[in-house]
């Protein structure tokens, strides 16, 4: 009988949690010395649900999986961590952020497994969506396609042509969840491009609309599990969320948009996640 | 071209239920066939072309063929990113065919003149770009290409009347297709005004030269191997497009005659400058040098002849 250290027994297995995928965005970020770290931390309890039973069949190659497109592209690092607590993407690739020759860039390449379209170019995931959505819908087949866009990503006016053309063909099995974390590039979107009310914009062409916190699980689930994908308009969730989520000192800066993590910020990092964690 | 484009369709359809027809709100009098036979794989998307190609690029990953249509500059330019991003980056089957090109639209004005979608066509990798020069070669065409597993771009002209002497609706991806025979130049023709090309060879013969015209409607991939062997025999070769003389048919022969070492000097028929008025296609074609007595002049002095 093998025998099992204490130290062992006390490790705790990783899952897909939010915990999880913010631990990795700061250690992945920290080792790559890069920014977007705000970005990926806004998203991360939307990931979760998603990848934590939400989606079907992820990673296979099943013509009727589920499929999640991660529009704002910017925020992959939430999304690579997701796929490797899924164990889709190895320990060791995950490491290769951002490295020389690594698939793991600052936005998603679709040659990576459980990745179906690249982005990072804002304005082009939802329709890429609409067109898995009404294939499904061709072909009679049940699956749903479910596409993460940032709320500056609504200044887009390609988004809004999807908006239009999902609504009018009732594209029921496509779900949009709206990262509305209020900021942008350079500034907050109410003084850039002020986007209020969101939800109705969203409401006005024709879609099904829930607003819920997009860092409480719980509301996350629920809105999610009472759409009806079978029948009736597309849906739209609106999770309002707070960019850098999770560590004080990122949370609603702008500038965390682009920084990278010094030693001490990333020491006070894990210890917040990890204080947040017990 | 159109309704070869929509009748060809329509068969292609009838034999395999990948295949998709979207519009960007064009096609009245063309496609209400299709949408009639096969209401649920006909979508008139509104006038709205990025999403269209989103669409169709999240169609193809699904299996689907999707056929993308609109007036080739909107068809090619409005949605050159979702192009670039989506099917190429992808490598997926999604078509792209523009209606149109060159001065077709021509009292339509500047915006509707497709002078440059060749050129930024044949920049991305993976995307073959087909010119067909009349309606049997662009049925042909669409028969042998709809099913290739790389993206297309077509650029297909309006008239469906006009038959090219010579072509017999031949089409060959990647080869040129000869219509005329002659020993003193060659011309090389694309797209439409190929019809205008083999008049200026016909005006040619008159004056005593006798060329050699072929048609590249397979701009990628390129014709090499039948160009560098074509421009191997002729002291001058002359390409004819309706499009800027930059990125299109001439750059191609250029390049190719440069990278072959052909002893061979191209001279480019085609747009020069920003066009600066409307008018009928034979009129645009005039102001830019494009009619067969201006094709038959600059093959006469290219060769040494004074045109009469």
């Amino acid at each position: 009988m093998p025998v099992v250290l204490p130290t062992e027994m006390m490790k705790p297995v990783p899952t897909v949690t939010p915990y999880w995928i913010r631990k990795i965005i700061i250690e992945e970020s920290k080792r790559a010395n890069v920014g977007h770290i705000g970005s990926a931390l806004s998203i991360v309890d939307i990931v979760a649900v998603l990848f934590d039973g939400e989606l079907r069949s992820v990673g296979t190659n099943s013509p009727v999986r589920d499929r999640f497109i991660l529009s704002k592209g910017h925020a992959a690092l939430a999304l690579y961590a997701a796929l490797h607590l899924r164990g889709l993407i190895s320990e060791e690739q995950m490491h290769t952020y951002c490295s020389d020759n690594s698939l793991l860039g600052v936005h998603p390449e679709h040659q990576l497994e459980g990745i179906d379209f690249s982005t990072g170019s804002l304005g082009h995931g939802l329709s890429f969506g609409a067109g898995v959505a009404l294939s499904a819908r061709l072909k009679g087949q049940d699956f749903n396609c479910f596409v993460l866009v940032s709320d500056a990503e609504c200044n887009e006016g390609s988004l809004w042509e999807t908006v239009m053309f999902a609504a009018h063909h009732r594209l029921s099995n496509l779900v949009a969840v709206v990262d509305n974390n209020g900021q942008q590039a350079l500034g907050k979107t109410k003084d850039v491009i002020d986007l209020s009310p969101l939800a109705d914009k969203w409401r006005a062409f024709g879609w099904n609309v829930h607003e819920v916190d997009g860092h409480d699980v719980d509301q996350l689930r629920d809105a999610l599990s009472s759409l009806n994908t079978r029948k009736g308009p597309p849906s739209a969730i609106i999770a309002n969320t707070i960019a850098g989520k999770g560590v004080s000192f990122m949370e609603g800066k702008v500038e965390w948009h682009y920084l990278p993590l010094s030693d001490e910020q990333y020491a006070q990092a894990l210890e917040e996640l990890e204080a947040l964690s017990r | 071209m159109r309704r070869a484009f929509a009748r060809t369709l329509g068969e292609l359809a009838r034999s395999d239920s990948r295949v998709i027809l979207m519009t960007a709100d064009l096609g009245f009098m063309v496609f209400e066939e299709f949408a009639e036979a096969y209401p649920s794989r006909f979508f008139n998307v509104g006038v709205a072309e990025a999403n269209m190609i989103g669409l169709a690029t999240g169609m193809a990953s699904c299996g689907f063929l999707p056929f993308t249509y609109s007036i080739a500059t909107f068809a090619s330019m409005r949605p050159y990113e979702q192009i670039r991003n989506g099917p190429i980056l992808h490598g997926l089957p999604v078509r792209i065919v523009g209606v149109g090109g060159g001065f077709e639209y021509g009292h339509a004005g500047i915006t509707h003149h497709a002078l440059e979608d060749l050129a930024i066509a044949r920049t991305q990798p993976g995307l073959m770009v087909v010119a067909p020069a009349d309606h049997l070669q662009a049925a042909a065409a669409f028969r042998a290409t709809y099913d290739l597993p790389s993206p297309v771009y077509y650029r297909i002209g309006k008239r469906d009347d006009y038959v090219l002497p010579g072509l017999d609706g031949r089409f060959t991806l990647g080869a040129v297709e000869t219509v005329r025979e002659g020993e003193d130049i060659l011309i090389i023709g694309i797209g439409s005004i190929c019809s205008v090309a083999f008049e200026a060879t016909e005006k040619c013969a008159a004056s005593g030269v006798h060329a050699t015209m072929c048609v590249v409607s397979s701009l990628r991939p390129a014709p090499v191997s039948d160009l560098s062997q074509l421009l191997s025999r002729f002291p001058v070769a002359l390409t004819v497009e309706e499009h800027y003389v930059d990125g299109g048919l001439g750059s191609l022969v250029c390049e190719i005659a440069a990278e072959t070492g052909a002893r061979c000097r191209v001279v480019r028929c085609g747009v020069k400058a920003l066009p600066s008025s409307i008018g009928g296609e034979a009129c645009l074609r005039g102001a830019h040098g494009l009619t067969a007595w201006d094709i038959c002049a600059t093959a006469l002095r290219a060769m040494g002849v004074e045109p009469r």
